[in-house]
């Protein structure tokens, strides 16, 4: 069986917007050297650096409109 | 069967009527004979207090049913009949009303701008939002929130490959990954006892306006029928492309309440979780169905419109009831013991 869990090439997916989506358990180093992880099934890693919950992406790579569109 | 046990909830009691379509529905479950005629049900209001309740008092036979309801009342074709006859013109006035896009993608793309003033509900609690603003919000969207994903699994058997891997991997998420502590509704429930809320399912319908049981009729409404895939998966794409920036809001208004850890974790996590969820549903879920099943993009469409409609009628009525200093809830909560506490940051 080629299926047994870590046997396989972890797939990561790279659109060219939006967060990296890594196939989970994941732990990340920061730069200060803490670590941080997640069990999740899939992560999603923030490459704009906007997010507030960084490593992991809050969707604040979104597009915001000009202020007082009506909306 | 043990049912009263730890964590395992009874059934609830049947609630109040509001008006005949629900009062003919509720008599007919506890044994009364006579239903509701379809001359009756054309009268109602489709996004009226009657039509919502009865429509929910049907659905339910499919969720956890009502104390002292037989469960064989799920498929009792008379009650069926009064369903459908219910769901008809729900879904005509959500056609007519809520449909503006014709495909999905243009559908969704909307929901990624994220306003920088937006004016929302979940802008208001996260700006000005007291303990019983938010007491209210959690007391009418635990009618969903205690069955979270819950109308979403039906699609399961209905969708084939990416779709059906991307919505399983997604509802295994919701529902705590193999550990219970993390159901998404257990959570939720753990969220409504720090605001000193009764957790019990199906508590507030009696308190929950016909707006907010419209938003969880949807869901049961798309759930259920086969016919209804593509909208059922339009929803759930709205659903997890909305969550996450306005669970953002909603943790903040519950820290500055001081509301307490469960509640400030339950939107904390789907922060990071939906955030996780759009991709996969939008890539994997809405792609793949579309890959599958093309004819659908219109259906998928209307999914994400109905969604939006139905939540911005709920949040206009609870604006409307809270900016005017009222209660949103069709019979105010008891006060809570801390309703005096300050807020704690």
């Amino acid at each position: 069986m080629s299926t047994v869990p870590g046997e396989r090439p972890r797939r990561i997916t790279a659109p060219r917007e939006g967060p990296l989506l890594v196939e989970g358990p994941v732990e990340v180093v920061l730069e200060d050297g803490t670590t941080v992880s997640s069990e999740r099934f899939c992560v999603a890693l923030c490459t704009c650096r906007r997010s507030r919950a960084y490593p992991w992406c809050d969707t604040s790579h979104r597009q915001h409109p000009e202020r007082g569109r009506p909306d | 069967m043990e049912r009263v046990a730890k964590g395992l909830p009874r059934e609830p009691e049947l609630p109040p009527s509001r008006g005949p379509l629900s009062a003919s529905v509720a008599g007919y479950l506890r044994h009364a004979r006579r239903l509701p005629d379809h001359a009756a049900i054309g009268d109602a209001a489709p996004f009226g207090d009657d039509l919502q309740l009865a429509l929910h008092l049907c659905y339910e036979l499919h969720y956890r049913g009502f104390a002292g309801v037989d469960a064989d009342r799920e498929w009792d074709p008379e009650l069926l009949r009064v369903r459908a006859a219910l769901e008809r013109p729900f879904l005509a006035a959500l056609r007519t009303g809520a449909s503006r896009h014709e495909h999905a993608d243009d559908a969704l793309d909307e929901l990624l701008v994220e306003p920088v003033d937006g004016h929302g509900i979940t802008h208001f609690l996260q700006d000005e939002g007291e303990l019983w603003h938010l007491r209210e919000y959690a007391a009418q969207r635990s009618v969903y929130h205690l069955k979270e994903a819950d109308p979403h699994a039906w699609v399961l058997p209905r969708l084939w490959g990416r779709a059906k891997a991307g919505m399983a991997a997604v509802e295994f998420d919701e529902y705590g990954a193999g550990r219970a502590e993390r159901v998404h509704a257990r959570m939720f429930a753990d969220l409504m006892t720090d605001l000193e809320l009764d957790p019990a399912y199906g508590h507030y319908v009696y308190a929950s306006g016909a707006e907010a049981l419209a938003v969880v009729n949807l869901m049961s409404l798309f759930g259920l029928h086969r016919a209804l895939r593509g909208a059922l998966v339009g929803h759930f794409a709205a659903v997890e492309t909305t969550s996450s920036p306005g669970s953002r809001r909603l943790a903040r208004a519950m820290r500055r309440i001081g509301a307490g850890p469960a509640a400030e974790h339950f939107y904390r996590e789907h922060v990071e979780a939906d955030a996780v969820h759009e991709q996969i549903v939008r890539r994997e879920v809405v792609a793949g169905l579309l890959e599958e099943e093309p004819q659908l993009d219109g259906d998928v469409a209307f999914g994400v419109d109905a969604t939006g409609y139905l939540e911005e009628r709920l949040a206009d009525r609870l604006l409307a009831a809270w900016r005017a200093g009222e209660s949103s809830l069709r019979t105010s909560l008891s006060t809570s013991p801390r309703t005096s506490l300050h807020p704690s940051v």
